[in-house]
């Protein structure tokens, strides 16, 4: 099979540029491999995180061609062959080195989060179809694809303000939990800033284990945000009686 | 001098090396007891190989099969294992297993349902009932995202991306160890009373390997450096089913769950040939038989277009196929064009597990080096001479558990040990050499050879001739890996990660080499072509690794006698 040309970036935090290599092309082949011809090959210090090369750990996300994407999950044929290839860093995050990036602000959003809490004297029975809406968000593998398309990281960069979408989904696995006895509406309003999420998708588009993030984890968690603390009804009965949970 | 302080220290009570299953479990214990402890880890935290696990966790609950306890699932383990395992871990393996399942699902995890609201158990190879506890195919996530999340809500200190390279030491017992950021390339030293060696298991030394670049041995190389013994390292397990096509998803592993769901194999002559070599158990035959039953039939030119057998669940409804194997269903569809709902998947032997490894006291978890502990796949003992599918999972839950408990006990008896500085210094230097040469090999090309070493001579099948060409090539790959020279910065660099894992490769390999030479008989994943037959003189030994002098030392430890309870469980039959 042909050589292919693979355009990626090597740089660190003082910035970098784009290196061209050419690759032999075996059938099958993904775009993860590409890269360690190219480690083993040309550049043994070519900087790339992996581990299963079987899209279930999530480690290899980078932008090829300017998609999020997992490159392990990537087929060199499904990409034009008549142009180089680009395999860049995610945006939403600070380069470390070429391809790898600092997603230590996932791991520090994560810990705001209550962990699961049973409710008091809970029978430890649950049933399929209440436990099935639930395992899809735990489906997440942690690829933070869906982080880095994120207009609102990724864009506007408020990462203060922000918990971006792996963390509704997150947050959903646990308040739609059937022996979860935890609120977490608050958090969610104020600390992950829920409403700053205008739905636009990109993050359900780009989602490797095909999670309907927004249709299923973030939609029905604004209507539990907005049901408790924009409710009209609510808020009157709020103002007259107070703001205990009714 | 090197004065420790130099560079970055960290105290703990209790450290434990690698953050999978066994790690994390460790960690969780190890903090109920009031220790202080840190976790460090090669890859992100929630990367480690436990994810990969697919099929499920072996725990005899009896939800679907009424008639299953743990004294089925000792006698299947001890079976499974060619009666090699160590009985006491089998038999607490088997008793505790129920009561970590249930732990992991009060901390959160969804586990698929019975009718009746129960964790759902299915059938897997060597286990006598229906017996696994799964999510789909994915079981090993569920497991780890639950562990991860309850130990950063418990507060351990995390070191993430983080290469362990050296056991620091105190007379005869451990101190704490030195390593490197990845990402940075700077040097860190961690001082601790107690240490955990849960680093997994050592498959990328293979070419075919189901296993991720991290496991490379390290923790028992590291034992081994710092005195202690390694068991049983001659097991290497081969699972049946990795992908065989195309060329760079090889060795990625087809969950045993397909047949655990009703997969059938068959070769090129649509034979179903499990019949041939397994009529009682077919496909769920334990692993060391299926895998070399497709080895055989490849090799005696009955394989498939790519060299491996037919795997076919498509006989089922397409709607199940795709809920209970998810991730199967999406890795044959995008990584090799193929639907298994409508065609058969190709498959064959990969490279998957050690059953050996650090030689620990069953209870628990103590090496012959005071205050070193190890757990998971990287300690010795549980799976004898074959592992069962499953049993890895509540290994890790199980003895995890128990490391992390006699750690923190250890911990608390124990005084704050100091750091060597020469020790430090020694560290420093053999892992900055690299940089140091002008000549030299590029550490690619190195392992890239003793994958092909360990592939040709160190198989599924082995002779005496074989084994002995092996041990005379990584005398060869010892000298080059001394040589070889790393480019670049100390910046998050591949090739010099690499350098220094290339290390804890050879050392386990030449363990598992030598150790394969002596074991002349057949027994389990151990299959010898000059000596087939399973020896009752064998069974009564085990084989031990230690460095003596300087020089790696073989020892033949005799195996305890049995008590009569469960030498009566064993006697007894369904």
């Amino acid at each position: 099979m042909a050589d292919a040309t693979l355009r990626v970036f090597r740089g660190d935090r003082e910035g970098g540029k784009a290196v061209d290599y050419k690759v032999p092309v075996t059938e099958g082949m993904v775009v993860l491999d590409a890269i360690h011809s190219i480690q083993a090959h040309q550049s043994p210090d070519l900087a790339v995180r992996w581990n299963c090369k079987a899209a279930k750990c999530g480690s290899c996300s980078a932008e090829v061609n300017g998609r999020p994407r997992l490159m392990c999950k990537t087929r060199m044929d499904s990409l034009p062959s008549d142009q180089p290839v680009t395999v860049f860093p995610m945006k939403a995050f600070p380069v470390i080195k070429d391809l790898v990036t600092d997603v230590s602000w996932n791991y520090k959003v994560n810990k705001k989060i209550p962990p699961f809490q049973p409710r008091p004297g809970v029978e430890w029975k649950m049933y399929q179809p209440d436990v099935d809406r639930v395992q899809e968000f735990r489906k997440c593998i942690e690829c933070f694809l869906c982080q880095d398309v994120c207009h609102v990281l990724r864009d506007h960069d408020k990462k203060e303000q922000f918990g971006g979408p792996r963390f509704f989904v997150r947050t959903a696995g646990l308040e739609m939990h059937p022996l979860d006895g935890l609120d977490r509406t608050r958090m969610l309003k104020e600390e992950l800033g829920i409403g700053l999420c205008n739905i636009t998708k990109c993050c359900t588009e780009v989602c490797p284990e095909e999670i309907h993030i927004t249709d299923n984890a973030i939609i029905p968690l604004k209507e539990r945000v907005v049901d408790e603390f924009y409710d009209p009804v609510t808020m009157i009965v709020r103002r007259i009686f107070g703001a205990k949970k009714i | 001098m090197t004065d420790a302080s130099k560079y970055e220290t960290h105290e703990h009570d209790v450290l434990i090396i690698g953050a999978g299953g066994a790690g994390l479990r460790a960690a969780l214990e190890a903090l109920a007891q009031g220790a202080k402890v840190g976790v460090v880890c090669k890859s992100l935290l929630g990367k480690a190989h436990t994810v990969m696990a697919e099929g499920g966790l072996a725990a005899a609950m009896a939800n679907v099969d009424k008639a299953d306890n743990w004294r089925t699932h000792f006698r299947d383990t001890m079976r499974g294992g060619k009666l090699l395992n160590n009985w006491r871990m089998a038999q607490l393996h088997a008793q505790e297993a129920p009561d970590r399942v249930r732990e992991l699902e009060q901390w959160g995890a969804l586990f698929d349902r019975t009718e009746s609201g129960d964790i759902l158990q299915r059938a897997f190879g060597g286990h006598t009932f229906k017996r696994l506890c799964h999510v789909g195919d994915r079981t090993g996530l569920e497991m780890i995202r639950t562990l991860q999340d309850r130990g950063v809500q418990m507060g351990f200190d995390v070191f993430m991306e983080c290469t362990i390279t050296k056991l620091l030491t105190d007379g005869d017992r451990v101190s704490g160890a030195f390593g490197y950021w990845r990402e940075s390339g700077r040097f860190v030293t961690f001082k601790a009373k107690s240490i955990v060696i849960a680093t997994g298991g050592i498959g990328k030394s293979w070419k075919v390997t189901s296993n991720s670049w991290e496991c490379t041995g390290d923790g028992m190389a590291l034992a081994y450096e710092a005195g202690a013994e390694l068991l049983d390292m001659e097991f290497v397990q081969f699972h049946p089913t990795g992908m065989v096509w195309p060329p760079g998803v090889q060795g990625i592993l087809v969950t045993e769950a397909v047949r655990g769901e009703g997969g059938i194999l068959r070769n090129k002559n649509g034979e179903r040939f499990m019949e041939k070599y397994d009529p009682k158990r077919l496909e769920l035959s334990t692993r060391d038989v299926v895998a070399r039953s497709i080895y055989t039939e490849v090799k005696e030119g009955r394989g498939t277009p790519h060299g491996g057998a037919f795997l076919d669940i498509s006989h089922k409804d397409a709607e199940y196929v795709k809920r209970k194997l998810p991730s199967m269903y999406h890795q044959f569809k995008e990584l090799a064009d193929v639907d298994i709902t409508k065609g058969p998947m190709e498959v064959g032997p990969t490279c998957h597990y050690v059953m050996g490894g650090i030689r620990v006291d069953a209870e628990t978890g103590q090496s012959s080096v005071p205050g070193l502990f190890a757990a998971g796949e990287a300690a010795g003992g549980l799976h004898g001479a074959n592992r069962l599918g499953g049993n890895s999972l509540s290994d890790l839950l199980v003895f995890g558990r128990r490391a992390g408990l006699a750690a923190a006990e250890h911990a608390k008896k124990t005084a704050t040990p100091s750091l060597d500085n020469a020790q430090i210094e020694e560290a420093e230097r053999q892992v900055l050499a690299p940089f140091d040469r002008t000549d030299g090999e590029n550490p690619y090309t190195i392992h890239h050879d003793l994958q092909d070493v360990m592939q040709r001579l160190v198989g599924i099948f082995r002779t005496d001739e074989d084994l002995r060409q092996a041990l005379a090539e990584l005398e060869k790959l010892k000298e080059r890996a001394k040589k070889v020279r790393v480019e670049g910065s100390r910046l998050f660099n591949p090739g010099w990660h690499l350098s220094r894992d290339l290390q804890c490769m050879l050392t386990v390999s030449e363990a598992c080499t030598y150790a394969a030479l002596a074991r002349t008989e057949s027994r389990g994943a151990h299959s010898r072509l000059d000596f087939p037959k399973t020896e009752d003189a064998w069974g009564k030994k085990n084989l031990v690794i230690v460095k003596k002098s300087g020089a790696m030392t073989l020892l033949e430890v005799p195996r305890g006698p049995m008590p009569a309870e469960l030498t009566q469980i064993l006697a007894e039959d369904q």
